[in-house]
């Protein structure tokens, strides 16, 4: 790791463990994993099912808190946080895209991309005209006013991706987004946010188990069993699966 | 090590946050409907037995004797104070029961909402903002279901009464009571089914943000 200290390093895990207790069992969930996540790249998470990636996700996301072990997002420590600002951090600093895409259903598409817009302090009138730009940017200019289930799941996909970029983050999260999708849907989503990424300068993060989802990462990390298997840059990882990456792209 | 200080959240205004609700209450509006079904006939109860009271208490004052006769046949007792004691446990019993109704409905509106509620933290929003739109969204819903109550209740009494003392009901009908029983209806039901709405609201705040991650189906 001393050789990319001169980098710009916007996400910072140290010996991140966690442990969930169940009863007096207690589940290794992540076994202590150090990880640099460098600005505006593109970083895919891989790795069975099981081996932690989601557990990862929460703790780099501030949605929990690890057992031991310590998170820096943007030089800032998460651990050090309180609620409020956690709740801030969330809201300005972080865009999260799930596998079930998790829109409010009783919200139209304005609505509900329209939301970490308000809850930054922007009046209504002015956090729908915001979330009108941003559909239009991901493509559904014209569903503005649907509810999520009067649209497909790609495109509730895509609703979701305008409402993580709205508020600009720097961070987008993306617990397995093509999960729920079909291969050809899910390739049209992988490929938005690699356009995405270069056009707002973010920097993602997502898990997948899903070989075609690392043709736009910069960076692949294989996680095993809560620990950091292997990292590999781009031109790496391609040698590495070149096989079962070219039959799956086809 | 330099840590950056990071500002609190602040939190969205009442109006704000009304203006959020207010999409799920519009379209939830039939499943709250029955939600309310609880609130607006333990209100009508309500209602129906000040009314029929007031009307009846109105026919008595008339001192009329062909007046007197009809009531006496209904087995109204009209020279003595009538002690209406299980009346009133009735109603308190039946506002009780809606209670307990409101909270668990709205409890189990958390439960299915979890992943919701989740999501709207994840999105930035405060404990404080999952308490209001819950406690707008039920209070809403209470003071609808109680309005409708006391419409019913006061329909059904009417056309009670008119069925038992015909005519007499319209020439001595206690105005000033009836609008009293309303607003005590009223303020009854919205008092009923706010204070039901805090024990849900604090119990959804206190959802978690990886409830969100949570994939369910
Ligand atoms: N809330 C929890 N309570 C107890 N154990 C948990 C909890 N969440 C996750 N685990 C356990 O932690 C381990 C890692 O789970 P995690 O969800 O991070 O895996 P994953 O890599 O995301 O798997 P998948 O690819 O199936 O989503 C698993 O053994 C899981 O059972
Ligand atoms: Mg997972």
């Amino acid at each position: 790791m001393t050789t990319e200290q001169k980098e710009d390093i916007i996400v910072k895990a140290r010996g991140v463990t966690k442990v969930y207790t169940m009863g007096a069992e207690k589940i290794h969930a992540l076994r202590g994993i150090d990880l640099d996540v460098r600005r505006g790249e593109y970083l895919s998470i891989l790795g069975p099912s099981g081996s932690g990636k989601s557990t990862f996700f929460n703790m780099v996301g501030g949605l929990d808190r690890p057992t031991d072990g310590s998170v820096e997002v943007d030089g800032c420590c998460l651990r050090e946080l309180n609620q409020k600002q956690l709740a801030w951090v969330r809201c300005h600093k972080m865009g999260y895209i799930f596998q079930s895409f998790n829109l409010i259903m009783t919200m139209t598409a304005l609505e509900n991309v329209a939301l970490p817009r308000i809850f930054a302090g922007e009046s209504p009138s002015e956090a729908r005209d915001a979330a009108a730009d941003i559909l239009k940017v991901v493509g559904l200019g014209h569903r503005l006013t649907h509810l999520p289930s009067q649209v497909s799941g790609g495109q509730q996909q895509r609703i979701a991706i305008a409402r993580a970029l709205v508020n600009k983050p720097s961070i987008v999260l993306a617990d397995e987004p093509t999960g729920n999708l079909d291969l050809h849907t899910g390739e049209e989503i992988i490929n938005l946010l690699g356009e995405l990424k270069s056009e707002f300068g973010i920097t993602i993060i997502t898990a997948t188990h899903d070989m075609k989802m690392l043709s736009a990462s910069d960076t692949v990390v294989w996680i095993k069993d809560g620990r950091a298997d292997r990292v590999a840059r781009k031109g790496e990882f391609e040698i590495a699966i070149g096989t079962i990456d070219g039959k799956t792209l086809a | 090590m330099q840590q950056q200080t990071i500002p609190e959240q602040k939190h969205v205004s009442w109006a704000v946050t009304l203006n959020v609700s207010w999409a799920g209450i519009k379209r939830r509006f039939f499943r709250s409907l029955i939600t309310m079904s609880g609130v607006v006939l333990a209100i009508a109860f309500l209602t129906y037995m000040q009314v029929m009271n007031e009307i009846v208490q109105a026919l008595v004052e008339a001192r009329d004797p062909v007046l007197d006769a009809i009531l006496q046949a209904a087995g109204v007792e009209i020279h003595e104070e009538s002690s209406n004691d299980s009346i009133v446990l009735l109603i308190i019993l039946s506002l009780l029961a809606c209670f307990v109704g409101i909270v668990n409905s709205m409890l189990m509106s958390v439960t299915e909402r979890i992943k919701e509620i989740g999501t709207l933290k994840c999105l930035g929003a405060l404990d404080g903002f999952i308490v209001r739109s819950y406690f707008i969204e039920s209070s809403v819903q209470g003071v609808a279901g109680t309005c409708l109550g006391c419409i019913l209740g006061l329909i059904v009494s009417i056309v009670v009464a008119f069925s038992s003392y015909k005519g007499h009901v319209a020439t001595h009908f206690p105005w000033v009571g009836v609008f009293n029983a309303l607003l005590v209806s009223l303020l009854i039901g919205t008092l009923l089914s706010v204070s039901a709405a805090i024990l849900p609201a604090y119990m959804a705040a206190k959802k978690q943000p990886v409830d969100a991650m949570r994939v369910e189906e």
